[in-house]
């Protein structure tokens, strides 16, 4: 009786993002140009200076093209998990989110509905994203994308708590400029979704370092390696890892008797 | 505090019983040792200026701030202990619009049923019935940016009454909304408390939203200043009008 009321309220949480989604169908096509223009035009333009050799999970030299599809899907996920975060701070300032703060669930259960929720957005998009890359030229194993499922349900999970997160601290909608400056644009730069590791560290050791600490180039090697149906572990260990930090990070920030939110509220309150 | 009271019947369970209740913010007191009961199946306003602390309690009162000195029990159920318990019998009208303007009203109010885990087929049918109840049936599928001030306030009852809450808190519900519009909300609620027992702490600043029969609470700078029938609060503080006993109420602790 119990999980099954979970169950509705998880349900509910996920119908409402997709509505909303639904309503702003610019969004879609936003999330879907994005990525193309990378692929269309400036993996196309950089393909004969940017050269990648034989590396895992390839098993022959690609093309550029190829090799930044999985870091393209990884930004789709990043930009939705960050529509998520953009989401948590305009229902804050249409007061909805105090309806969802007064359910009787638990809080830590609503988060992670909410999590979920962004979660399954971002997968049509992916898939989209590669039915139109297929027709590109790029072709993964066709078992590929199945077995990418499970890591673009993590890597969503990662970013999506890394988004939620952020909402805890940002007060408005019109600070979500900030969000793409100083979170979307040095995490996907500062990752292996443009160029090899191996090739960072001939340009520069200390990018090479950041780039091994930035929980995105996980997000991207864990689809890259599923896409052609193998498992890098580090990837898997470290995204799991980080998107349990992010997650009971937001949990805590939400918690109004030690969280970010609450004092927040209670700031604006007096 | 003065006033003399409400009366409670001896061996009821409250529907709201706040004991000691203080919390401060940014080196001030907002609330100072509140202590309040609503009864169950009672109507009690809670009258106070704008300022007075109305909505930093009704924030504590709904877990969106965790009370640090004091307790707050819903029907015996302790906020803090078994927040789950307790909000699920708490309805709430907040006094900031709480409705995403982008879905329609039955999204809305379908979205509020699924957080508190109701079957659809339940959801449905209060959904219906509740805009029936208040004449929006026909505007169930209208986006809720389309909606008037006072069609909006009548959905966040509607939204608040979903789940069947035994409890239902009013936080300045007519806020904003004109004379006609003001008077059929409180008389909406006022019908609940008769029709269906639901006790209603009805938050407002306005003195001509009470009826003298109304059990009344005045809180002021953080603090209950009286407690009683609205009707006896003149001869308390030895007035002739209402009005003026609030107004010497609120100057004198100021």
């Amino acid at each position: 009786m119990i999980t099954a009321g979970y169950l509705r309220c998880l349900r509910g949480i996920v119908v409402r993002e997709m509505l909303r989604f639904v309503h702003q169908r610019s969004r879609f096509v936003a999330a879907l140009v994005r990525p193309l223009v990378w692929l269309f035009i400036f993996a196309a333009g950089f393909r004969s200076v940017l050269g990648v050799s034989i590396i895992p999970p390839y098993e022959t030299y690609i093309l550029y093209e190829e090799y930044i599809v999985p870091g393209l899907v990884a930004m789709i996920q990043l930009f939705t998990g960050m529509q998520g975060s953009l989401s948590m701070v305009y229902d804050r300032e249409v007061g909805s989110m105090r309806v969802l703060l007064t359910s009787p669930l638990p809080r830590w259960f609503l988060l992670v509905s909410k999590l979920l929720a962004v979660t399954v957005l971002s997968l049509p998009q992916v898939y989209v994203f590669l039915m139109i890359a297929r027709l590109w030229g790029i072709e993964p194993p066709t078992l590929g994308y199945l077995t990418v499922l499970p890591a673009l349900l993590l890597s969503g999970m990662m970013l999506g708590a890394l988004g939620l997160l952020l909402s805890s601290m940002i007060r408005q909608l019109e600070n979500f400029a900030g969000v793409m400056n100083f979170v979307i644009f040095p995490m996907f730069f500062a990752s292996s979704a443009l160029y090899p590791l191996w090739r960072i560290e001939e340009a520069s050791p200390l990018l090479r370092d950041i780039c091994a600490v930035n929980p995105f180039t996980y997000a991207v090697e864990l689809i890259r390696f599923m896409l052609y149906v193998r498992i890098d572990f580090l990837s898997l260990g470290l995204v799991v890892a980080y998107g349990a930090a992010f997650l009971g990070a937001a949990i805590l920030a939400y918690d109004p008797a030690r969280g970010v939110v609450g004092r927040v509220r209670a700031a604006v309150d007096a | 505090m003065q006033g003399s009271g409400f009366e409670v019947r001896t061996g009821e369970v409250p529907a709201l019983s706040v004991a000691g209740l203080s919390h401060r913010l940014g080196g001030r007191d907002i609330l100072s040792d509140v202590d309040l009961v609503v009864p169950a199946g009672s109507f009690v306003v809670l009258l106070g200026p704008n300022g007075a602390g109305k909505t930093t309690l009704f924030s504590l009162l709904t877990r969106l701030y965790t009370a640090r000195c004091g307790t707050i029990e819903i029907f015996g159920h302790d906020l803090a202990r078994n927040p789950g318990k307790a909000l699920a019998l708490l309805g709430v009208v907040f006094q900031q619009r709480s409705v995403d303007p982008d879905l329609t009203a039955r999204q809305n109010l379908a979205y509020h049923a699924a957080l508190h885990g109701m079957p659809r087929g339940t959801a449905r049918r209060r959904i219906e019935a509740e805009l029936e109840r208040v004449g929006l049936a026909a505007e169930a599928d209208r986006k809720i940016r389309s909606f008037s001030g006072g069609e909006l306030r009548r959905i966040e009852i509607v939204r608040a009454l979903l789940h069947g809450p035994r409890l239902l808190l009013c936080d300045e519900a007519t806020v904003g909304l004109d004379v006609r519009s003001r008077a059929a909300i409180l008389s909406d609620v006022r019908d609940l408390v008769r029709e269906r027992g639901i006790a209603v702490l009805w938050a407002t600043h306005l003195i001509d939203e009470v009826e003298p029969e109304d059990a009344t609470v005045i809180l002021h700078r953080g603090r209950i200043r009286w407690q009683g029938r609205a009707g006896t609060m003149a001869a308390d503080m030895g007035r002739g009008r209402l009005q003026d006993a609030f107004r010497s109420l609120t100057e004198e602790a100021a």
